[in-house]
């Protein structure tokens, strides 16, 4: 039972990730989508690139260059640089990736009459992204993202590399101290919690848009 | 005054001419079909005249507002945007695959652009809607949405959205292409009685019996060119052109 509270603390922090994260690469994935989907090759070349080495290291690897590069790469010591921020900061940019390959399926599915028939009736480029567009793109890829956001949540357990104490780091610690797995099994049984509502989460939001086809 | 002037008009895609100096006029409640083989450059026509496409060189005109012209150089001009805008109010377009807006109700379709882009009142736009659906049978399908409905009744309220701005001229795009014969009467009879009310429509169409029957004038077209035009019982039966005669006779050897 006393291993309650300090897992209860290292949730937390599992969870600030979590929010954290999809907060910055939903918006962030968009920007790169379109980067993506630019016709000019200066801008969709860097794009592709950016996007290949993201999707082809490890999300590890990737972590400890975003903590530790600015030190060993570029000699700067970046005082009181917090492993939490570099925690938000990778995640970030690696989820926006997948996020913005997903969105670009998405959009790229929706018929272009949609788009001839939004010129015809006047609406602008905006209108026709936000009214008739993104809807459609949005109930397109809720399965998609689902299985995303559902491995995030399992991913923020890599966060224990750079020492942030998210669950997972503490139910290693206190598995060692104790000698025993269960604080390890309480830990899986959080994160299979944390992902049956994240899931019902999802699905929720599909059923809602369930009124059209 | 002309609703639509087309003059000398060329459409190039790459190194593929696709439209050779088009000329065509449509006045006020006349009723034009285009037929001709695929490939010929019917389709490309009305997206340049819809505004779809742009024209590489000549004029596109709506009654008084020049929208494209060839400037002193001959570079091809449009309007600015904002006034595109409301030249889009002055037309309307139907669809071959209807483009309905999935997640919009039927209502919705026919009433989101006169309110958001035409910034018109919002109970004088449904109302008139109501008035549209009621016309096309549809009364009750107002909060229905798209996939609820038949492919002749997506067609309808497509028609429906394409006049709620009570635009001098319809365009059609082989409007009944995607639907079972059963179905193609029923728009038919929608675009008949459109005629009768001496609405202006320019109509690409596959169904030459009824392109004879519903239209003042056709306009056979084949490789980019008008080859023939004239009053629709004089082109369709009587055609002088050898290639016409040819496009007729295949497809009546077809039936």
């Amino acid at each position: 039972m006393e291993m309650l509270p300090p897992l209860a603390k290292g949730l937390v922090t599992s969870i600030n990730i979590f929010l954290l994260t999809l907060l910055c690469a939903c918006p962030l994935g968009m920007v790169i989508a379109f980067g993506r989907m630019n016709r000019h090759l200066v801008i969709n070349g860097p794009i592709r690139l950016f996007i290949s080495v993201m999707r082809g290291t490890p999300l590890m690897l990737q972590l400890l260059v975003v903590y530790f590069g600015p030190y060993y790469i570029f000699r700067v010591s970046l005082a009181g640089y917090p492993p939490f921020l570099a925690v938000i900061i990778a995640f970030s940019i690696n989820y926006a990736v997948y996020f913005a390959e997903i969105y670009r399926a998405g959009i790229q599915s929706i018929p272009v009459g949609q788009y001839e028939a939004a010129t015809v009736l006047g609406y602008s480029k905006l209108q026709t992204f936000f009214k008739i567009i993104l809807p459609q793109v949005i109930k397109r890829i809720l399965p998609p993202m689902t299985n995303e956001t559902i491995t995030l949540v399992k991913d923020t357990s890599l966060a224990q590399v750079i020492a942030v104490a998210e669950m997972f780091t503490i139910a290693k610690r206190l598995a060692n101290a104790q000698s025993s797995v269960l604080a390890l099994a309480v830990a899986g049984l959080f994160y299979y919690i944390f992902n049956f509502i994240v899931a019902m989460v999802m699905e929720k939001c599909e059923k809602c848009l369930d009124y059209y086809r | 005054m002309s609703v639509l002037e087309i003059k000398n008009l060329q459409k190039t895609f790459g190194t593929l001419t696709v439209l050779k100096d088009i000329s065509m006029t449509v006045e006020r409640g006349e009723v034009v079909s285009i037929i001709g083989p695929s490939g010929s450059g019917k389709s490309t026509l009305l997206r340049c005249a819809t505004l779809l496409e742009r024209i590489d060189h000549g004029g596109l005109r709506y009654s008084n507002v020049q929208v494209a012209e060839d400037d002193k150089t001959g570079k091809c001009v449009y309007l600015p945007n904002n006034q595109l805008r409301k030249v889009k109010s002055m037309f309307g377009l139907v669809f071959q695959n209807f483009n309905l807006f999935p997640h919009y109700s039927i209502l919705k379709n026919i009433i989101d652009a006169p309110i958001c882009v035409q910034k018109r009142p919002k109970e004088e736009v449904v109302a008139e809607a109501m008035k549209l659906l009621d016309k096309m049978g549809l009364e009750s399908k107002a909060d229905a949405y798209p996939y609820q409905l038949s492919g002749g009744q997506q067609q309808r309220v497509s028609i429906a959205r394409a006049l709620i701005n009570n635009p001098d001229i319809l365009f059609f795009d082989e409007p009944t292409s995607a639907l079972d014969p059963e179905l193609t009467s029923e728009i038919l009879k929608v675009i008949r009685e459109l005629a009768m009310e001496h609405m202006t429509m320019v109509i690409v169409t596959h169904e030459i019996e009824f392109a004879r029957k519903v239209s003042d004038r056709v306009v056979f077209m084949a490789d980019g060119v008008i080859v023939e035009e004239g009053p629709a019982d004089e082109v369709i039966l009587h055609p002088k052109q050898q290639r016409t005669q040819m496009f007729l006779s295949k497809i009546i050897a077809e039936r």
